[in-house]
């Protein structure tokens, strides 16, 4: 398994060799260095933490400096643990685009676009009316029913209603790896990718 | 120019080699064209194993996109039904483009020439 974090850029499409257009999400990803490496015997469970990003030395506060101190790798504004990652991996080293190859099956994580209270057509896909006759004009999008009236004389838990949406955790599987450019850090990846622009995102091989 | 431009001006100049290395001439080069012209399209045609040029010709209806999703819209009239193609500018499937005949259409979507006979399209693009 190897995995790395990045920013994603945007979109943009490329061609491959048949001709056909291709989709890419653009990612700058790395350099990655490994901050620490977590063992069983120490911590209980194995993992690699890895750190992504500049960040001013100003911003660093006391624990965290001494963290990075211990490890010797200059200060990084994000830092996430892996499990599983190669426990080959040793401190200070650094992982860059290079750990993926072209036609590599990648998964990226990261948080998805918030969109605000949405209501449940969108929200759930619900079907909404459909129609606006039988005094239903004011009402197409609605939820309809929540459930019935003595028996149960309640609204079951977790059904599904208008609320916040997005702005959550999301993974997207199996991308493949269109192109690497190691002298820019950059990877593009087939398809689209959880996130706003300038987000941070996880891709993860196993 | 942003990180993402300079990735498409990559990818840009591959496809372009592709055409270069797969064209007579050795050149790679997209003439200037506008609505209301006349081209020929070089299109590569990829039949089981063999391949072979197929040249599409008509007049140039419409352009749109910018770096490397741009792609115009060729119409012609095929055995009396209209025909239009729609060609990514940088495809690699793309051999070569060539200006036959420069119109003079003051719009840049001609999407109004579909209705019209083809001695009317000659009125109006002359």
């Amino acid at each position: 398994m190897s995995a790395l974090l990045g920013k994603k850029l945007g979109m943009t499409s490329v061609y491959n060799d048949k001709g056909d257009q291709i989709p890419v999400t653009v990612i700058e990803a790395g350099p990655c260095p490994v901050v620490q490496v977590k063992t069983k015997s120490t911590d209980g469970y194995s993992a690699v933490q890895i750190g992504y990003g500049e960040i001013a030395a100003r911003k660093i506060n006391k624990p965290l400096e001494g963290h990075f101190k211990k490890s010797g790798v200059e200060p990084v504004r994000h830092l996430k643990e892996f499990r599983h990652l190669a426990e080959t991996l040793n401190i200070g080293e650094v992982l860059t685009v290079e750990v993926f190859q072209k036609g590599d099956k990648v998964k990226v994580s990261g948080t998805g676009k918030g969109r605000g209270f949405q209501g449940v057509v969108k929200r759930h896909h619900f079907g909404g009316v459909g129609m606006t006759t039988h005094g239903q004009s004011d009402r197409p999008r609605a939820p309809g029913s929540i459930g019935s009236s003595s028996y149960p004389s309640r609204v079951f838990k977790g059904l599904r209603m208008a609320g916040r949406m997005g702005g959550k955790r999301i993974s997207t599987r199996n991308l493949e790896i269109i192109d690497i450019m190691p002298d820019t850090n950059i990877l593009l990846v087939k398809g689209n990718v959880p996130g706003a622009i300038n987000s941070l995102v996880e891709i993860v091989k196993h | 120019m942003n990180k993402i431009d300079v990735i498409e001006q990559i990818h840009i100049a591959r496809a372009l080699e592709v055409r270069k290395s797969k064209s007579e001439s050795g050149t790679s080069a997209i003439p200037s064209f506008r609505p209301g012209d006349t081209v020929v399209v070089a299109v590569r045609v990829i039949e089981g194993e063999k391949e072979r040029v197929q040249n599409y010709q008509g007049i140039v209806i419409a352009r749109r996109g910018s770096g490397i999703n741009a792609t115009f819209r060729v119409r012609k009239v095929s055995n009396g039904v209209g025909v239009e193609r729609i060609f990514p500018l940088y495809s690699p499937i793309i051999q070569s483009i060539e200006v036959v005949r420069q119109g003079n259409a003051r719009r840049s979507k001609l999407y109004y020439l579909r209705g019209m006979s083809e001695k009317k399209i000659r009125a109006k693009l002359s």
